[in-house]
C-alpha cells in the first residue's frame, strides 16, 4: 500500500512526530511504500537544523533526515513555515518546503493519507 | 493525475482562536479546493463555535477569519455540515450560523464520514 503522512505537531512537545516517525518505520518494514511526510501546523518544526536535543534523548529531527535517505519525501508547508521562521537557511537535511497543492496532490495519489497530532 | 475525483472531509473540531488549528485548517480548504476534488468540511463539537455569527477578534488582536469561511462557496465548498448532537449541546441553530450548512444526525455523519477516501481532522 502507498502510505501519505501528514504531521500536524512539533517535535518533543507532543508524542506525534514520534507515532508518525514509528509507523512510517513499521510500515515500510512490512514492504508498503511511504511516499511523503508533510509538515503542517506546528509539524514544520520537525525540520529546523537549529535543534540540538541532549545526547540521551532521540534525534527528532535526525530521524527524519535520515527517513529522507531512504527515498521519503520530507515536506513542510511554506505557509506554516513562513509564520515559524522555518526558511531554507535553517531546514534540516533532506527536508524542503512546499505548498499545499503538494499535498493535495499527495492525498489525491496516495492509497491512504494517515493524518498524526491531536 | 488520473480523471477520478477523491472525496476528501475536513473535520472541524476545535473552537474558533483559541489555537491556530481552525485558521490553517480553512486555509488547507481552500487550497484543495482549487484540485477539483470534492471537498466537504465537518463542523463537531466546539468546532460549530468557529461558525458563529458576529465574531469580532479585535480585542484579541488576531486576525478572524468569518470573511474567509464566507468565500467557501466561491470556492465550491459547498457541503458544510454540522452535527446536530453538537449543536443541541451547545444551545445553537443554524440561525447562528455566518454560512449555510447542512444538520446531520451523528449516524447521518458517520455514513458521510465512512463514504469518504479522506479525511483530515484540522
Amino acid at each position: 500500500m502507498k502510505f501519505g503522512i501528514l504531521l500536524k505537531e512539533g517535535p518533543y512537545n507532543h508524542q506525534a512526530a514520534d507515532t508518525a516517525y514509528q509507523f512510517v518505520k513499521a510500515a515500510m518494514a512490512r514492504g508498503h511504500e511511504v511516499e511523503a511526510v508533510f509538515l503542517y501546523n506546528d509539524g514544520v518544526y520537525n525540520v529546523t537544523n537549529l535543534a540540538s536535543p541532549p545526547q540521551d534523548d532521540r534525534n527528532i529531527v535526525q530521524r527524519w533526515s535520515e527517513l529522507g535517505d531512504q527515498g521519503v519525501e520530507i515536506l513542510s508547508c511554506i505557509a506554516a513555515s513562513k509564520r515559524r521562521g522555518i526558511a531554507d537557511e535553517v531546514l534540516s537535511r533532506n527536508a524542503s518546503i512546499t505548498g499545499l497543492g503538494v499535498l493535495t496532490d499527495i492525498a489525491i495519489r496516495v492509497d491512504r493519507l494517515m493524518i498524526f497530532g491531536d | 493525475m488520473g480523471e477520478e475525483v477523491k472525496k476528501i472531509m475536513h473535520v472541524v473540531r476545535r473552537p474558533p482562536h483559541g489555537t491556530i488549528y481552525p485558521y490553517e485548517g480553512l486555509e488547507m480548504v481552500l487550497i484543495m479546493a482549487a484540485y477539483d476534488q470534492e471537498i466537504s468540511m465537518a463542523f463537531i463539537g466546539d468546532g460549530l463555535f468557529c461558525l458563529l455569527k458576529d465574531q469580532d477578534t479585535t480585542k484579541l488582536e488576531i486576525k478572524g477569519f468569518m470573511k474567509t469561511l464566507g468565500v467557501l462557496e466561491d470556492y465550491d465548498v459547498e457541503q458544510i455540515y454540522v452535527d446536530s448532537k453538537s449543536m443541541a449541546e451547545r444551545g445553537l441553530t443554524p440561525d447562528d450560523f455566518c454560512i449555510a450548512v447542512e444538520v446531520l444526525e451523528p449516524d447521518e455523519m458517520g455514513q458521510k464520514m465512512a463514504e469518504q477516501d479522506c479525511i483530515i481532522p484540522q
